[in-house]
């Protein structure tokens, strides 16, 4: 793991509000995540893991506070241009894999990369290299509906990583699978993490999940309390 | 993949539900490009009129005859470059229920007047030498399978000879086409003397006469000079433009074209309820997947567009396979033996239909269009 920040939260807070209700998540939340890390975050249902999860992908905004990502601040960016910067930076995988139905797995996988320059050739060998890591070249032209939830989380895995992100943000990526397919998935991302230097935050409840990380963060009541696995 | 293979795919994802949605666009359409085409027919006789031509009637009401005296008066009136007299005949072919136009005319001032069908020189040569010869617009020619030489009784149902015979004996010497693609083919026209000379009713009198003016400029100053000339004779006249002469026929039917554009737009109506409810649904099933879409990095503008090129393909589809089906039944119903006025989808027609399947398409996707570039990505992937 670098010593680099890739990701720098100060002061972040945020806030629902429910009618005339308000209701604080977070309230002068602080974290770093260096480059190349691991990060398992866990805590009870309700703490704010998939909150903060939204902040990091930039797919929600802190009520106060700033986000930097890789010295830039993105808070304060437009939705434009948010989604651009999420086009380049990160590869989101999501509990129930959330695959294009009327896709295949090629095509699934290619879909983040209509958003890139790249042209018709370099994409296709983009999808195959990304299918191949995973592992499912053999069911590159299968449908959603025709393959298992593991090969389907392992679609998803192919399509978060096709566009080359900085970032994986992994919501409960093991949730819906049995322990063995969850092993499997869980071994891909910490082949990304080791071999590919792909920094990734992954929420879970699962402490089994969690092992494979290389530190968890446990939220609770809006603050972390750190457990360094490795030691 | 391009974009336009996401639309491709998210129309096709429900097949009957596209099925349904393009048939009823479909049909839409086909109505549209039909009843479009029957009231240009409709409209053809006032759209083809001619700016220097009047018709004289007798001011009692348009069925009523007119003494031929009056031919010879008119031919005399300043600013008539032209006149000819025409008299309804009411003649059937072997079957009474299949009338058609048929008119008493005088054959040389009617060609001069009336310069709107084609004949050879000598087709028109052989007509004004035979008495007994008629002209016949090749629809109505081909509708009973008349051809030049054929010689061929006709009845009326109005007329009889002085024998007690309806039935005239006349020779095809021509068959006309229209000048224009919808000018009148169902007509025949024959000698006014035969009838004249052979009918038992009285003779000497016409039913209504076509001026054609020296310029239109001269037109209000030979229509007051007409009926001037013979007001207060037994027989006065009421002269108008021949246009607002055929607009006065068409509008004795009733108001055709507010009755075929009420079903139109009641068509249409329908369908932009039935392919926006649609619409509605199909982009509510897919909120998660648009959520999932915005997080990977596509802009609300580009799902906006999406949505509304959805819609639009709908329409497209749906109306160009109905403006093609309504072009076979127009051609269907052309070639069918009953007379009808020429009925054609001309390209003002056509584009006019394009425009609308446009705005049908932006109007039925602009809602859920809305509703997708809207949605909020947390709220989206909270649905799922």
């Amino acid at each position: 793991m670098s010593d680099e920040i890739l990701f720098e939260l100060k002061n972040v807070a945020k806030k629902f509000v429910k009618g005339t209700e308000s209701i604080a998540v977070f309230d002068n939340l602080n974290m770093s995540i260096k480059k190349g890390d691991f990060l398992a975050i866990m805590g009870p249902s309700g703490s704010g893991k998939t909150t903060l999860l939204n902040l990091l992908g930039g797919v929600d905004k802190p009520t106060a506070g700033e986000i930097n990502f890789d010295g830039k601040r993105v808070d304060t960016l437009s939705e434009g241009q948010l989604a651009a910067w999420r086009a380049n930076n990160i590869g989101f995988i999501f509990q129930f894999y959330n695959l294009m139905p009327m896709l295949n797995a090629n095509r699934n996988v290619e879909l983040p990369l209509l958003l890139t320059r790249l042209g018709k050739q370099q994409r296709k060998k983009n999808v195959a290299a990304a299918l191949e890591l995973v592992n499912l070249s053999d069911r590159a032209r299968h449908m959603p509906s025709e393959m298992s939830g593991g090969q389907q989380q392992r679609v998803a895995i192919a399509r978060a990583l096709v566009s080359d992100p900085k970032l994986l943000l992994c919501d409960e990526p093991t949730g819906d699978l049995d322990r063995e397919t969850a092993d499997e998935i869980l071994g891909i991302l910490q082949l990304l993490n080791s071999k590919f230097g792909k920094t990734i935050v992954m929420v879970t409840h699962d402490p089994q999940a969690a092992k494979y990380a290389k530190r968890t963060l446990h939220l609770d009541k809006g603050q972390f309390v750190e457990k360094d696995l490795a030691a | 993949m391009s974009s336009l293979y996401l639309v491709f795919k998210n129309l096709t994802r429900s097949k009957l539900r596209l099925f349904l949605t393009l048939f009823a666009t479909f049909i839409a359409f086909m109505v549209y490009g039909t009843l479009t085409a029957f009231q240009m027919a409709l409209n053809a006789g006032v759209e083809l009129s001619a700016d220097d031509r009047l018709i004289v009637v007798n001011k009692i009401h348009f069925t009523q005859s007119l003494p031929i005296s009056h031919f010879n008066k008119v031919k005399s009136v300043e600013g008539v470059d032209a006149v000819t007299h025409l008299n309804w005949f009411g003649g059937y072919y072997q079957d009474p229920q299949k009338l058609f136009t048929m008119m008493a005319v005088d054959p040389e001032s009617f060609l001069d007047v009336y310069d709107d069908y084609v004949l050879t020189p000598a087709e028109a040569e052989a007509w004004l030498k035979n008495r007994q010869g008629l002209i016949a617009g090749e629809s109505v020619a081909r509708t009973f399978g008349w051809k030049v030489g054929d010689r061929i009784p006709i009845n009326s149902n109005i007329f009889s000879q002085r024998d007690g015979s309806t039935v005239w004996d006349f020779d095809v010497v021509a068959i006309y086409r229209g000048k224009d693609e919808q000018s009148d083919s169902n007509s025949v026209y024959f000698h006014y003397k035969y009838f004249n000379e052979t009918q038992s009713f009285g003779g000497n009198f016409i039913g209504w006469m076509g001026v054609r003016t020296t310029s239109p400029d001269k037109n209000e100053q030979v229509v007051n000079a007409i009926d001037d000339l013979f007001a207060n004779t037994p027989a006065e006249t009421d002269t108008m433009p021949e246009v607002a002469f055929n607009k006065a026929f068409i509008e004795q039917i009733g108001n055709i074209g507010l009755i075929l554009t009420s079903v139109v737009v009641a068509a249409f109506f329908i369908i932009l309820v039935i392919v926006g409810n649609s619409m509605v649904l199909s982009i509510r099933e897919r909120t998660n997947e648009i959520g999932v879409m915005k997080t990977l990095g596509f802009t609300s503008p580009a799902i906006f567009r999406m949505v509304l090129a959805e819609s639009v393909a709908i329409a497209m589809i749906g109306g160009l396979l109905g403006l093609l089906a309504a072009r076979g039944l127009i051609h269907l119903i052309s070639n069918a033996p009953i007379q009808l006025p020429p009925l054609i989808m001309d390209g003002t027609s056509v584009f006019k239909a394009i425009l609308i399947m446009l705005a049908l398409g932006l109007i039925t996707g602009i809602v859920p269009a809305v509703n997708a570039l809207r949605l909020n990505i947390v709220t989206a992937l909270s649905r799922s």
